[in-house]
């Protein structure tokens, strides 16, 4: 039993770091959350180079056969460095669910051309209630697999090749050129993930043949976004533990007093929670266990809420400083808020968890 | 990362798991109206028990009667011992903080003669650390000691001394060069409570109970044999006893806190509330959820930290995370319990209708004390910002 990283899991993710420093610096976010649709076809065709789009795919599609762990190691580095644009909603929600639900020929057709960095997808799974629970679903389709309604909150559906529709009775995979269905932009705080309303009338999809594979494709894409939480947060740990080393008042760093270093100090430990939090539901995916469930959603409950919190300290920490738009805190701070919210906030997840452990505690046999 | 068992730590889970079932005390669940001493007696007893199946010192040298295991292995016991609703052992700062430190820091003799008697309970163990004058500012220690012959005297007074009015021994920390800088002059020492001059008197805590101690030093002899690690370099000893107490201390805590959700669950569901039980209420299972994930992030961070020691052999600093993690979590716990039962959580022992013998209303007193002792969480947030953050020394 070894809760730390093997050397291959710390080649992994040094080589992400540093591809990322290299390819994605903060300059080159600022570009890209100015443009339409914060994606950029250079970076996406590194990535794919890197093995990235492929990582835990099997080979057979042109993936790497890598483990859910080490999916969560680049995430976390892509986080941190705060990668725009459809990398987590092509390889990590899509990617995920055509792997869980698709057949093979399926996953010939929509999986190897992702691996292979040739085309971008996403899923529609909100709709108007925004509940993150399938039972709320609505959107139906028709037995002849054509599809009309609404969802909303679809990431990165304007770069999309293919758009996952998740309707009550199935799954879809929809061409995003197909006919009847438009986007309009939902512009919303995070300028780096952007999302988009899309309407369907009437528009044919193709039926994946396993959708019991959603749930799993869920826990997959919701440990990732922890993940990538996590590197978000370590950055702003960085940014504010450098800042009060550098920045004086009453002719000294602010890091002397300690109410700075109090903030700091949470910091770290809500950001190292967050982090054995998600290390262990990668690994209890990766194996199946019993409480895998469970176990995302306390990583997803805890750094919900902690990667607000972190937000919060450190532009407190940073003064009028981490209230100016120059400032790249508030741009972690805008993905945290939408991280927060997606695949469930802390309280979704506090209900997924009573409904594992509470409900099915032996005590609730014995008064039910 | 590789969470699974190896061949030879399944072996030890299967090995621990029989050996529990069939030991564990059942019900033993302590009436309140049992005293101090009695309860102590129990877990003493229990101790041993564990001691003779081969259980204590998990990771300890086997020469010193530990079963020479590996630290993975030691928490995959505390897991164990969790799991299985094990009561908690009785000499608990000589296996957390005091037995470690003579591992690291002691000479051959001293393991030899003191290690399998923290094991097997036979000698309990305190720990003399904070003055009246000394408490966060440990390093400002008054405690003087004269060297004698081949013997330390020893004047002054230790405070908030855990099990002194049970304790056999105590590790201090005294002051053996006046001149020196404050770090510079410290040594830490053995010192047999039985020693003529020592004074334990009794400090009543808010929940009533005493138990931690005031313990007055005067003219005590202690033999020079009896210095750990080096004269003067005390404050070493004493730093690696405190990552001890801080970073691997709070692993055995996950024993106590998994059986009080587990309890707390079950009440949660006979209790009643708005016509349901109290289980099925949204804001109660909000609140029993945030706990029950607490404490397995808690046991995550420790397995973590666990791995990182056993890599590199010596506890952090940033083991001060667990410090705030269980003591601000159980806080949070006493609580919630708190809401759950009302005005019965805050009936205590004596009264007919107490639930679980006033369990909770001590529990939830005593927690108030868990981001004081130990060092306070404000110690440990600076010692985070200092040593792991690397920002400037405040004080």
């Amino acid at each position: 039993m070894q809760f730390g990283l093997t050397e291959s899991q710390e080649i992994l993710r040094d080589s992400a770091r540093k591809f990322f420093a290299g390819e994605c610096p903060i300059a080159e976010v600022r570009r890209l959350m100015e443009t339409d649709t914060a994606y950029d076809g250079k970076v996406w065709a590194k990535l794919a180079e890197q093995g990235y789009t492929g990582i835990i795919f099997p080979e057979e599609y042109g993936g790497v056969g890598l483990g859910i762990v080490e999916l969560i190691l680049l995430l976390e580095e892509s986080g941190r460095a705060l990668l725009p644009g459809p990398f987590f909603t092509t390889v990590v929600q899509a990617g995920s669910l055509i792997d869980a639900a698709g057949s093979p020929e399926q996953k010939k057709k929509y999986l190897a051309p992702i691996c292979q960095g040739q085309t971008r997808a996403s899923v529609a799974f909100l709709e108007s209630s925004a509940s993150w629970d399938p039972v709320d679903l609505r959107l139906e389709a028709s037995a002849d697999g054509k599809l009309t309604g609404e969802k909303f909150f679809v990431p990165d559906a304007a770069v999309a090749d293919t758009i996952l529709v998740v309707a009550h009775n199935g799954v879809f995979a929809v061409d995003s050129k197909a006919s009847g269905l438009t986007l309009k932009p939902m512009p919303g705080m995070d300028l780096t993930r952007r999302q988009y309303s899309l309407k369907l009338k009437n528009t044919p999809g193709e039926k994946l043949a396993n959708p019991a594979g959603l749930p799993r494709a869920r826990g997959i894409a919701t440990a990732a976004l922890v993940a990538e939480m996590v590197g978000g947060m370590q950055r702003a740990l960085d940014l504010t533990v450098e800042y009060a080393k550098t920045r004086k008042q009453f002719g000294k760093p602010i890091g002397t007093f300690q109410a700075v270093q109090h903030q700091c100090a949470d910091m770290y430990l809500e950001t190292e929670s967050s982090r054995s939090a998600v290390y262990y539901a990668a690994w209890a995916l990766e194996q199946k266990t019993a409480d895998a469930a469970t176990a995302v959603s306390i990583a997803k409950m805890y750094a919900s809420d902690a990667s607000r919190t972190v937000g919060n300290r450190g532009i407190q920490v940073h003064g009028g400083m981490g209230f100016t738009w120059e400032n790249d805190l508030h741009l972690y701070y805008r993905r945290a808020k939408a991280s927060e919210t997606m695949f469930g906030d802390a309280t979704f997840h506090r209900e997924r968890i009573a409904r594992q452990v509470i409900d099915t505690s032996t005590f609730a046999a014995k008064t039910a | 990362m590789d969470l699974n068992l190896s061949t030879d730590e399944q072996k030890f889970q299967d090995e621990l798991r029989s050996w529990l079932e069939t030991n564990v005390p059942r019900e033993w669940e302590h009436a309140r109206e049992q005293s101090l001493d009695e309860r102590f007696e129990f877990h003493r007893k229990w101790q041993r028990q564990l001691f003779e199946g081969g259980w204590a010192g998990i990771s300890w040298p086997k020469e010193y009667g530990g079963r020479g295991a590996s630290l993975m292995q030691q928490v995959i016991f505390w897991q164990e011992m969790a799991r299985a609703g094990a009561p908690q052992m009785a000499n608990v700062l000589g296996l957390g903080l005091i037995g470690p430190t003579i591992i690291a820091f002691g000479t051959e003799e001293q393991k030899k003669r003191y290690l399998r008697n923290i094991l097997n309970a036979d000698e309990i163990w305190c720990q003399g650390f904070s003055e009246p004058n000394a408490g966060s500012d440990l390093a400002g220690l008054q405690m003087d000691a004269r060297l004698d012959g081949d013997h330390y005297v020893v004047n002054g007074q230790k405070v908030w001394t855990s099990y002194g009015w049970i304790a056999d021994w105590c590790e201090v920390v005294v002051r053996t060069d006046a001149a020196a800088a404050k770090h510079k002059g410290l040594t830490v020492m053995l010192v047999d409570m039985k020693s003529p001059g020592i004074d334990v008197r009794p400090l009543r805590q808010m929940t009533g109970e005493t138990e931690f101690n005031e313990v007055f030093f005067r003219d005590v002899r202690i033999p020079v044999a009896n210095v750990v690690g080096k004269v003067n370099q005390g404050w070493d000893v004493a730093i690696g006893t405190l990552m001890h107490e801080r970073g691997s201390f709070g692993a055995g805590l996950q024993i106590i806190y998994k059986r009080n959700m587990d309890r707390l669950t079950e009440l949660a569901h006979s209790t009643q509330r708005n016509g349901a039980p109290a289980a099925k209420d949204l804001i109660i299972r909000q609140k029993l959820a945030q706990c029950y994930a607490e404490i397995e992030i808690m046991r995550l961070n420790q397995m973590r930290a666990f791995s990182r020691i056993s890599a590199t052999g010596v506890p952090g600093p940033e083991g001060s995370i667990q410090k705030i993690f269980w003591s601000e979590l159980n806080q949070r716990f006493q609580q919630v319990a708190q809401e759950l039962l009302g005005p019965y959580g805050q009936l205590s022992a004596e009264a007919d209708e107490a639930i679980d013998n006033g369990t909770w209303s001590y529990g939830y007193l005593r927690s108030r004390g868990n981001t004081i002792e130990a060092g306070t969480s404000e110690i440990q947030r600076n010692i985070i910002g200092h040593f792991v953050l690397g920002l400037p020394r405040s004080y």
